[in-house]
Parts: C-alpha cells; sequence; structure tokens
C-alpha cells in the first residue's frame, strides 16, 4: 500500500501525543509499517503542536509537508487554519471547534479570526468539525478531548473498532480507562 | 523476538541495555533527554543524572576505565561542555566501550543555536555514527559500545530532532550480560601528561587512519543502486527524506558513519552517477570531505544551511516537483509557547516588570518570561550565563547595577550558575541572583536534579541547599519568596536590589505540571464586577481571555494560582468552590 499520512494538529497541553500513541498502536496492530515524529520540548508549553502519523508498507520520512497529509485531525480551530496547507487537495480535516486564543490574541496585538471553518471549507477540502470538548465533559473529564477526536477519526478510517479499543487498553491507566472508553464512543457515534 | 514503536531515544536506550550497557551519566537536554530516562527503566544499568555534561562525561569515562560499557548523552550545546573530557578522553581512550550520545536540534525545535556536532568527532578525533531511525538507532547504538573496545577510543552517536523523536519499529532481543573487564594500572595509556600524551597523539592519529580503512568496507556505509542519473550522498534523517522524494530515480550512498569518512568508497559510487547530489542537514560536512577529495558534487549551493531538510525540499530542488496544496485567506496569529496556567515563573516575572530592572536570562522555561506580555528577559545566551553576564555588566556599569537581576532555575543554578555566583561573591559585585526554584527541570520534562532529593529512579536522597549553598559560597543576603505572593516578591526583590552587597533570592514554589502538586479549583470571574479593564491580562496567562469585553478564565486549564486576583482592583476574580 502507498504511505498514508495523518497529521494531528493542536495547542501545547492538549494531549496531542497520547493521540498519536493511540494512533501508532492501532496502526501497528493491523500490520502496517508506522512512523510517528512527535515535538518535544519548548513548543510543548502552549505552542502550536504538531504530530505526523505514516503508515503503508515501508515508510521512509517520518514528516508531512505541505499538500501531503490524507487526513488532520485538529484539536483546535485555529490550529486547522495554520495546518491546512498540509493536507492533500482531496483530503480530510478533522476539527474540534474548540478555540483557544493564542498569546498575541491575549495581549491584543492580533484577532482571533471570525469564520475560521467556513474559511476552511470555502477552500473545497472535506471537513468535520465537532465539538470534542462537550463530549468529553459528557464522557467525565475536559481532558479527554484528545480520546473524543481519536474516536472521530476512528470512524474516517478503515480499521477495526475493536482494534482503537484494544490500543486505549493499552495506552491509558486502568483507573481512567472507562472514562477514556466512553469520550471514544462518543466521538464515534457522532462522527458523520 | 518482538517488533515495538520506539521513538529513537528509547531504541537507543534498548541497544545499549541489550549490548551489556553498566552505567550512564547525563544530564537532560531536548532532543536527547529521553535516551537516559529510558535507561533508567531497566534496573540492571546503573544511571544517574549529573550536575552538568562535564560531569557526566567524566563519571562514564571513569567507569569505561573501571570495565564498565558506559554511555553519556546530551544535546548539541552541551557536548560543548563536555568538551574538555572528550578530546582528552580521545587520547586516553577506553577499557570497556564508551558511547557518547548527541542530540542536534536543525530548525531548533528546542535550543538556542543550530551547531552541527560533526565538527566536534572530527576535532577530538573521534568515530562518529548517525542512525536513521529508531532500528538505526538501537543497531548502532550496539555497534558503537563494540566498536569502542575495537579502537580503544570513545565513539559518538549522533542523532537529531526527527530520528530521535520519531517512532517507528524496531525489533528488540535479550541483554547479553558482561563482566566488568579488568582494569590494569597503565600510567602511559590514563594519564595525560606531555610525556605520554605526547605518545598517546601518534596512536589517536594511527587510529583515525584504521577507522577511515573500516570506514571503506563497513557494512553501515551502504550502497544503494537504481537509477544512475542522480546520485545521492547521505546519512541520518535526510537519507529518508532522499528516499521518499527520490525513490528509484536515484542511487544512494547513505553512510551510517559520518567520521571519519571512506574516501575509495565516496569515490567509487560518484564514479557510477550521473550528477551526484550531497544531502545533509546544517553544515558542508559531507560535501567538504567530498571536495577536499576531487569529488564533484552538488551541495549547499542548491540547499541550505539553515533549518531542516524534506522530502519536499529535495523533490523540489532535485525534480523541480511541487505538491498542490490549500490555504485558507485569513490572517492567522502566531501561537509562541508561553509560560503554562499557574506557572510560577509568571509572578516573579511581573514583580520583575513592575521593578523595571534589567534581567539577564537563562536557559529554561522561564526564557518564555522573554515575550509579551512580560517581556522581561534582555539576554540568554547559555546555561548558567546569566549569573556570570550580570556579574561583568555590574563590574563594567557600576552605576547601574543596583538596576538589574540574574534569573536562573534551580537545575541550570547547579550545572554552572554556582560558579558565577562564586565569582559575584570573590569577585564582589553588587548583583542580585534570582534562584527560580520549581523543584524540577522542567523545561526538558520534569527530571529530578540534586535540589529535589530524589534521584532519577525516584529514590530519595541527600538534596542540595539552595540557601545553604549561597551562604557557604559567600553570599550574606540569602531570601526565599513565594512567587504566586506579588506583594511579597516586589518588596523582597525591591529590598535585595537596593542593597549595598550581593543578594541571592530563591523564588519557590513547585513546577505547576508537577504530578504530586495539589491544585485549587479554578478562578471564575464575576461578570458583574469585572469592568474589562484587561489588567488582568498583563501577566500573560492562556487560561485568560476576553469575551465580549469581560475577562473570561478556561477552567479547563486555570489551576487556582489566583496571580490574577492579586491584578484585579474590582474584586472581580472569585476562588472557585472545591467540589
Amino acid at each position: 500500500m502507498k504511505t498514508k499520512s495523518i497529521m494531528i494538529v493542536g495547542v501545547g497541553g492538549q494531549g496531542t501525543l497520547l493521540a498519536s500513541r493511540l494512533l501508532g498502536a492501532a496502526l501497528i496492530s493491523v500490520g502496517y509499517d508506522v512512523k510517528v515524529s512527535e515535538v518535544h520540548g519548548m513548543s510543548q508549553r502552549g505552542g502550536s503542536v504538531v504530530t505526523y502519523v505514516k503508515y503503508g508498507d515501508k515508510v521512509d520520512s517520518p514528516i508531512v509537508q505541505k499538500g501531503q497529509a490524507d487526513l488532520i485531525l485538529a484539536f483546535e480551530q485555529l490550529e486547522a487554519a495554520r495546518w491546512l496547507p498540509f493536507l492533500k487537495t482531496d483530503g480530510t480535516i478533522i476539527a474540534n471547534t474548540q478555540q483557544i486564543d493564542p498569546m498575541p490574541v491575549v495581549t491584543g496585538v492580533a484577532t482571533y479570526p471570525d469564520g475560521v471553518l467556513d474559511a476552511i471549507r470555502e477552500t473545497g477540502v472535506k471537513l468535520r468539525d465537532i465539538d470534542a470538548l462537550s463530549l468529553a465533559v459528557e464522557a467525565g473529564s475536559a481532558k479527554a478531548v484528545n480520546v473524543v477526536l481519536i474516536g472521530v477519526m476512528a470512524a474516517h478510517m478503515d480499521i477495526d473498532r475493536a482494534v482503537w479499543e484494544q490500543a486505549i487498553r493499552e495506552t491509558v491507566p486502568a483507573k481512567f480507562l472507562e472514562m477514556n472508553l466512553k469520550a471514544f464512543d462518543l466521538g464515534y457515534q457522532n462522527a458523520q | 523476538m518482538s517488533k515495538k514503536l520506539l521513538i529513537g531515544n528509547e531504541a537507543v536506550a534498548r541497544g545499549l541495555y541489550e549490548a551489556g550497557l553498566r552505567v550512564a551519566s547525563s544530564y537532560p537536554g531536548t532532543p536527547s533527554t529521553e535516551i537516559t530516562e529510558c535507561i533508567a527503566k531497566y534496573d540492571d544499568v546503573y544511571s544517574e543524572w549529573a550536575p552538568n555534561e562535564k560531569v557526566a562525561l567524566e563519571v562514564a569515562a571513569g567507569a569505561a576505565i573501571a570495565g564498565a560499557r558506559s554511555f553519556c548523552g546530551m544535546k548539541h550545546v552541551g557536548l560543548n561542555v563536555a568538551a574538555d573530557p572528550l578530546f582528552t578522553a580521545s587520547y586516553t581512550g577506553v577499557n570497556a566501550g564508551l558511547v557518547i550520545g548527541v542530540a542536534d536540534d536543525p530548525g531548533m525545535h528546542s535550543s538556542q543555536n543550530e551547531q552541527d556536532s560533526r565538527h566536534y568527532a572530527k576535532a577530538s578525533k573521534l568515530m562518529m555514527l548517525e542512525p536513521s531511525d529508531s532500528e538505526e538507532c538501537l543497531q548502532f547504538a550496539k555497534l558503537a559500545l563494540s566498536l569502542s573496545e575495537q579502537f580503544d577510543a570513545p565513539v559518538i552517536l549522533r542523532l537529531t530532532t526527527r530520528v530521535a523523536h520519531s517512532r517507528s519499529l524496531v525489533e528488540v532481543s535479550e541483554r547479553e550480560e558482561l563482566d566488568l573487564k579488568p582494569y590494569t594500572k597503565d600510567p602511559m595509556k590514563y594519564v595525560m601528561m606531555p610525556g605520554m600524551a605526547i605518545k598517546k597523539h601518534v596512536v589517536v592519529e594511527q587510529r583515525i587512519l584504521d577507522q577511515v580503512a573500516w570506514a571503506e568496507t563497513a557494512d553501515i556505509n551502504r550502497e544503494e543502486y537504481y537509477s544512475t542519473d542522480i546520485g545521492v550522498i547521505t546519512s541520518g534523517i535526510t537519507y529518508t527524506y532522499a528516499k521518499e522524494a527520490l525513490g528509484e530515480n536515484a542511487s544512494y550512498l547513505k553512510l551510517g558513519c559520518v567520521y571519519p569518512l571512506p574516501v575509495e568508497k565516496i569515490r567509487a559510487f560518484a564514479a557510477k552517477c550521473k550528477k551526484v547530489y550531497v544531502l545533509e542537514e546544517l553544515d558542508p560536512f559531507l560535501e567538504e570531505h567530498c571536495r577536499q577529495n576531487g569529488i564533484e558534487v552538488i551541495g549547499k549551493e542548491a540547499f541550505t544551511l539553515q533549518g531542516e531538510y524534506s522530502q519536499s525540499l529535495i523533490a523540489k530542488v532535485i525534480l523541480g516537483r511541487e505538491d498542490k496544496s490549500v490555504a485558507t485567506d485569513l490572517d492567522i496569529p502566531a501561537r509562541p509557547p508561553v509560560l503554562c496556567a499557574g506557572c510560577p515563573h509568571r509572578g516573579l516575572f511581573y514583580a520583575l516588570k513592575k521593578l523595571n530592572v534589567f534581567v539577564s536570562g537563562d536557559i529554561g522555561c522561564y526564557t518564555l518570561g522573554a515575550l509579551a506580555p512580560l517581556g522581561m528577559i534582555d539576554t540568554c545566551i547559555c546555561m548558567g550565563a546569566s549569573v556570570s553576564a550580570l556579574h561583568g555588566r555590574n563590574k563594567a556599569d557600576e552605576a547601574n547595577a543596583k538596576k538589574s537581576v540574574a534569573v536562573i532555575g534551580d537545575s541550570t543554578f547547579i550545572h554552572s550558575g554556582v560558579t558565577g555566583l562564586i565569582d559575584i561573591a570573590y569577585n564582589q559585585s553588587n548583583s542580585t541572583v534570582i534562584i527560580l526554584d520549581n523543584s524540577i527541570t522542567g523545561m526538558t520534562g520534569h527530571q529530578d536534579n540534586p535540589t529535589t532529593g530524589k534521584t532519577i529512579k525516584g529514590d530519595p536522597t541527600t538534596a542540595v541547599s539552595l540557601e545553604l549553598l549561597a551562604k557557604a559560597v559567600g553570599i550574606d543576603r540569602v531570601r526565599v519568596i513565594d512567587p504566586y505572593n506579588l506583594e511579597e516578591c516586589e518588596t523582597v526583590l525591591r529590598e535585595e536590589i537596593e542593597a549595598d552587597e550581593p543578594s541571592v533570592v530563591i523564588s519557590r514554589r513547585p513546577c505547576a505540571l508537577l504530578k504530586y502538586v495539589k491544585h485549587k479549583p479554578p478562578m471564575h470571574v464575576d461578570p458583574n464586577k469585572c469592568v474589562g479593564c484587561k489588567m488582568c491580562m498583563k501577566i500573560g496567562c492562556p487560561a485568560i481571555s476576553m469575551k465580549d469585553k469581560k475577562s473570561v478564565i478556561d477552567f479547563t486549564q486555570c489551576v487556582g494560582c489566583a496571580v490574577c486576583s492579586q491584578l484585579c482592583k474590582f474584586d472581580a476574580i472569585k476562588e472557585g468552590e472545591a467540589k
């Protein structure tokens, strides 16, 4: 199979690393060659963060560049727009509707643009927007936004649901397992 | 045998472990940190965080001479700190294998410069291996230990951010248990005084020749032939970019050993290809070697000395191919990293802002205090420089000594700030040094250090008392403040800056991200009292924003530190109720 590319983008602290770990675990268990590229360090402190996940028969480069992602999972609206150029023109972008003001907006030197999702839709790419924060709260914790979004993404991919649930079991601590499985389910059910 | 999806750093740790590693001593630094964190999970290996990279390398060198396979890891700038033992360990050689792991950061994801560590291999005359993915990280780590013993010299294992922090599949196997190699007293080998070193230098130069001969036939310097219209000489992560960009439209010479480099192997490869490119991030290290040996290549004139390469860059330059993409026409504000909600550094920087002083800064999360709206760092050079550079400034401009401070974290202070403080005390400059003691090495992702009272494995140990240390070096004025208390911060800092002698202020509050820290419920804004004056926005807390001309606090981020409420003149910010 030709290598496929997924990007997980968001704001440092939103739990994008756990999401990429889950995705990596699910892809391996169905037998793909997988590479996942993470960024650690300074940008994790509330900065714009991106993780690349690539899979196929044989993956070379671990990173994704402009016009190369088949799917982007965005944890925040502005980050969805920022990384949109990395999407293939016929790719799909899943965007959490949450808005987090970057510091230049907080300090008043920049404004958070209106109509971000509409602007993304107007470019002609496939957009699925979802209020993952509300679903996470419904599942039991605002911190489960990442797993809700994984649930949404899972519904857009060709991997058995049981594989995802197994990956969650192997990745999250036991005491948060039930809540995370619920978060995954809510994302999955509300994906379309 | 099983396959695991490991980041490069984890795979290096695994390889070292499997090859019988016994001792690891490192100082954390992105993107190298996880190598040693992962080694610490193996109980068969002694591991530690050292106070700095020089100490770490000396510990590892001592252990190798004692007969234990040893490792020392650091980021690129750490190798500057460890350069002193590096150059002479090249002369003494080893007994059991010694591997020095160094992670470069092209693109500066989390660094203050973009230096290319390959120059150190050449300068110290030590072999350097460079893996391309996690499987090679594991294999090369093992190979490096055995090459170190074969050539009786440390071997440097160089990673870059994308190798260190990318996960790929790795086949793991069992550990090989090795006994300590016997140590034999040998002053001609291990005591580097001129008489011995003169003789050892001859050995070092011969060793390089032997290593070149090895490099000519080594498996890790691998040719792959497809179309010979294009030849690519490359190494490390750039090999994966080239393969993705060019596929079977090119042939490859993938160099797993980047120092010393083969000559004839490269010449033979180049002769088979019509047009030869050297693809390497940062400096033209491979390229200059080719040119020096009269091998015609295309290198930096077509690419760049700055930042990272990618499959797209290579496809564009060599094939003239670009992928199509779309973008919105929105003006998208940047999202620079920020101090976290509840970060104890925030209150301290706000107090400094009110005092309007020059701030000599250092390396750590608190370097983010340089950014708006706090904007309270004037300089940042390297680990420890805040203290010594402040001393220099205050000697140069004594009239303004009472308008300046240094800020330095607990771990950075131990790393190399304390030596600067000794200079302040010994040579008496009227300097105020603020130690931002958040009880952890923060930016690199929470490593214990000599002030935290815990070892790398989390076991209790003795803790350096920063108060007693400052007093012991000759600072009489030492005070402790709570950075969540703005009034206390401002009052104490003003007194210490104005005092006629050197002083140390310890701003003490654990990092808000530490798991053991119990947070208060999130604060909230009473919209009836908020007048939208934006006073609370002046501390640059990512949990606070304005909606409909009123301040709002994001409950998912706020940890109830209450620094914002101390700024509100209208009593609009309330503590949350415990659930």
